[in-house]
């Protein structure tokens, strides 16, 4: 296992090299140069000697393979660069906004499992009939639905639905608070946000649910356990329901990894300053070193979030041996 | 055969159509109810400017935020624009870049697929890595960091959202094409001394165009949702043109208060449109390859 793992490890070094090269080569697409565009976008007056002193300051003037071993040999020692736009190191930009970004993230995923595997699990015994329908139609509207639409659903549900219980309208905090201080306060502002995107993962992993299940109940052990005379709900439960465990973890996995993408949406409507909304701006703004870091970022956690999925799977299942 | 047999073959031939239409409509009534939903978004994003009651970019400040009546069906915009007109001529938008993005992705997807596929070997192995490095990012993410590089605009948004969409398409034809690859008939090929573009474009590509059919119907959907999320968050389609995701920015979220129907119809527009497509792409897996139910 240990042995399979550094392999693991080593594995992900090519892909991350890809990325990182991707990132930096499309950076450098860029028509014209990042100090003509910085100076161009600013409006004002400028001459040649200006750009001329910012290329040298963000070290634009040396060999392209100089800028990017540069850039990739500062990963190692913690140095992503600096911001382009508040001249402040990415990491100092990043850390607090991950925090908020991991907490929702966690939270849409509880929410996704929540909703996932009961509607999936009802879908599948229920197969073929009007439950079963809603299921489906259910999640393939929540693939439909645009997140940050839901987001705004949901403001104007709870406005009206504070309006009619309450008397006045009540929409969620906009001040984060950390969920050490004020649990109560963390909670009320930030399950908005993880259900909005929450029931839009829910979707895939519903119908993964459903047809992982579908199948496990064909088998012959389940069939078996009828026979011995266990009840259905300790069949589907017990039985069938762990052994069917497996894709849906992969599904879970993949989206917690790309959760990230639908936080980019659902951060801009409930006004959350997190990563997502740290991404939109860097790109409104043309905040390449933070733009390039982010999108590494988010590779970083999907190749991580693999190597985890395949540890897991051989933790549930002792038959998966890695060697 | 003799002649009356061939008459009483005759007869279900003549309906056969019909009687075909019918069977698929009984096999996959959702695939027939999406499909016309796809018909009749296409109608009005064609006919457009005779459908829609106004001109969506006249501006009317006198009917600003104005609730559902008579004169607009569905409200008014901040700017007093019509939503309904706006809702019609954004489904040109939505299904001009849907279309597009979907077709020229896949397009490329396929080709390039079934080329690693066939040549194999080094080409196939480098291919396959570079794919997994496209795959390591979320559709948005990338379609972000390409408007980042290129600008905004209804342009780039197109460029945006099809370079994700190659490597997605790539992939899954490359499975079916590996095997295709050991069939003999594309040994007989090479034996007749096709060109290898040939063998790829006139022999291969044909028969993996049950996948290829089933990518593009489900890109079509998501390059919609896409293109709502980045011109909702300002990096997509820009004003005046009339787009569901600019129409849900701003103005929607301000006064949804006091005039939600300025957010509710437009994302409803957006999850219909979706909805059809990622429908029809689930009953075309069905009927075209059951194989692909899992995916």
């Amino acid at each position: 296992m240990h042995k399979y793992l550094v392999k693991r490890m080593l594995m992900m070094i090519p892909t991350l090299l890809g990325a990182a090269v991707l990132v930096f080569f499309l950076m450098q697409m860029i028509p014209g140069d990042i100090c003509a565009l910085r100076y161009a976008g600013s409006g004002g007056t400028f001459d040649a000697s200006q750009i001329a002193r910012c290329r040298v300051e963000l070290g634009l003037d040396r060999p392209i393979f100089v800028q990017f071993f540069e850039w990739i040999g500062g990963f190692f020692i913690g140095d992503f660069g600096t911001s382009m736009w508040t001249d402040r190191s990415v990491a100092e930009e990043i850390g607090p906004r991950a925090v908020l970004s991991l907490q929702v993230a966690i939270m849409a995923t509880i929410v996704s499992v929540c909703i996932a595997i009961p509607l999936g699990t009802i879908s599948a015994i229920r197969q073929n009939t009007w439950i079963d329908y809603v299921v489906r139609g259910l999640s393939i509207a929540g693939i439909a639905m645009p997140s940050f639409w839901l987001g705004i659903l949901i403001m104007l549900g709870l406005l009206w639905a504070s309006n009619y219980f309450l008397g006045y309208g009540w929409i969620p905090p906009i001040q984060y608070v950390s969920p050490l201080e004020d649990p109560i306060g963390n909670v009320t502002q930030l399950i908005w946000p993880a259900l909005a995107t929450g029931y839009r993962y829910s979707a895939v992993a519903t119908r993964m649910t459903r047809s992982a299940l579908l199948e496990v109940l064909r088998e012959d052990y389940i069939r078996t356990a009828r026979a011995k005379g266990v009840i259905e709900k300790l069949v589907v439960n017990r039985h069938a329901l762990k052994n069917s465990m497996l894709p849906v973890i992969t599904v879970i996995g993949i989206e917690f990894a790309f959760l990230m993408g639908g936080l980019v949406v659902t951060e801009q409507v409930f006004n959350l300053n997190g990563l997502g909304k740290l991404f939109v701006d860097s790109v409104t703004n043309h905040d390449y070193t933070m733009t390039q870091a982010l999108v590494m970022l988010v590779a970083f956690i999907f190749v991580m979030m693999n190597i985890a999925i395949d540890v897991m799977y051989a933790w549930l299942d002792p038959r998966i041996r890695y060697s | 055969m003799t002649a009356t047999s061939t008459t009483a073959d005759a007869a279900p031939n003549e309906k056969s159509i019909l009687q075909r239409l019918g069977r698929t409509a009984r096999r996959q009534p959702l695939g027939v109810i999406s499909g016309a939903m796809i018909v009749a978004m296409v109608f009005i994003a064609v006919f457009a400017p005779i459908i829609a009651p106004i001109d969506p970019l006249q501006i009317n400040f006198a009917d600003q935020l104005v609730g559902p009546t008579s004169t607009y069906l569905l409200g008014t915009d901040e700017l007093g624009r019509d939503i309904l007109s706006r809702l019609i001529y954004g489904s040109r938008t939505a299904l001009l870049i849907g279309f597009v993005s979907a077709f020229v992705g896949a397009g490329i997807g396929l080709v390039l697929g079934v080329t690693s596929a066939y040549l194999g070997g080094l080409f196939d192995l480098l291919f396959q890595r570079v794919m997994d490095v496209f795959m390591a990012f979320p559709l948005i993410i990338m379609a972000l960091a390409i408007v980042s590089v290129f600008g905004a605009g209804t342009g780039n948004v197109i460029i945006a959202i099809t370079i994700p969409f190659i490597p997605k398409c790539a992939r899954v034809v490359r499975s079916s094409a590996l095997a295709l690859r050991e069939l003999p008939y594309i040994d007989a090929a090479r034996a007749s001394g096709f060109s290898h573009a040939r063998i790829i474009l006139v022999h291969m590509v044909p028969n993996v165009m049950a996948p290829f059919l089933i990518m593009v119907t489900s890109f079509v959907g998501q390059a919609i949702l896409l293109e709502a999320s980045l011109s909702y968050l300002g990096l997509g389609v820009q004003e005046p043109t009339a787009a569901w995701g600019l129409m849900l920015r701003g103005g929607a979220e301000q006064f949804f208060e006091s005039a939600p129907w300025v957010a509710i119809f437009p994302g409803l527009a957006i999850t219909l449109a979706v909805f059809a497509f990622n429908l029809f792409g689930d009953s075309l897996r069905d009927a075209l390859d059951p194989k692909l139910r899992s995916i």
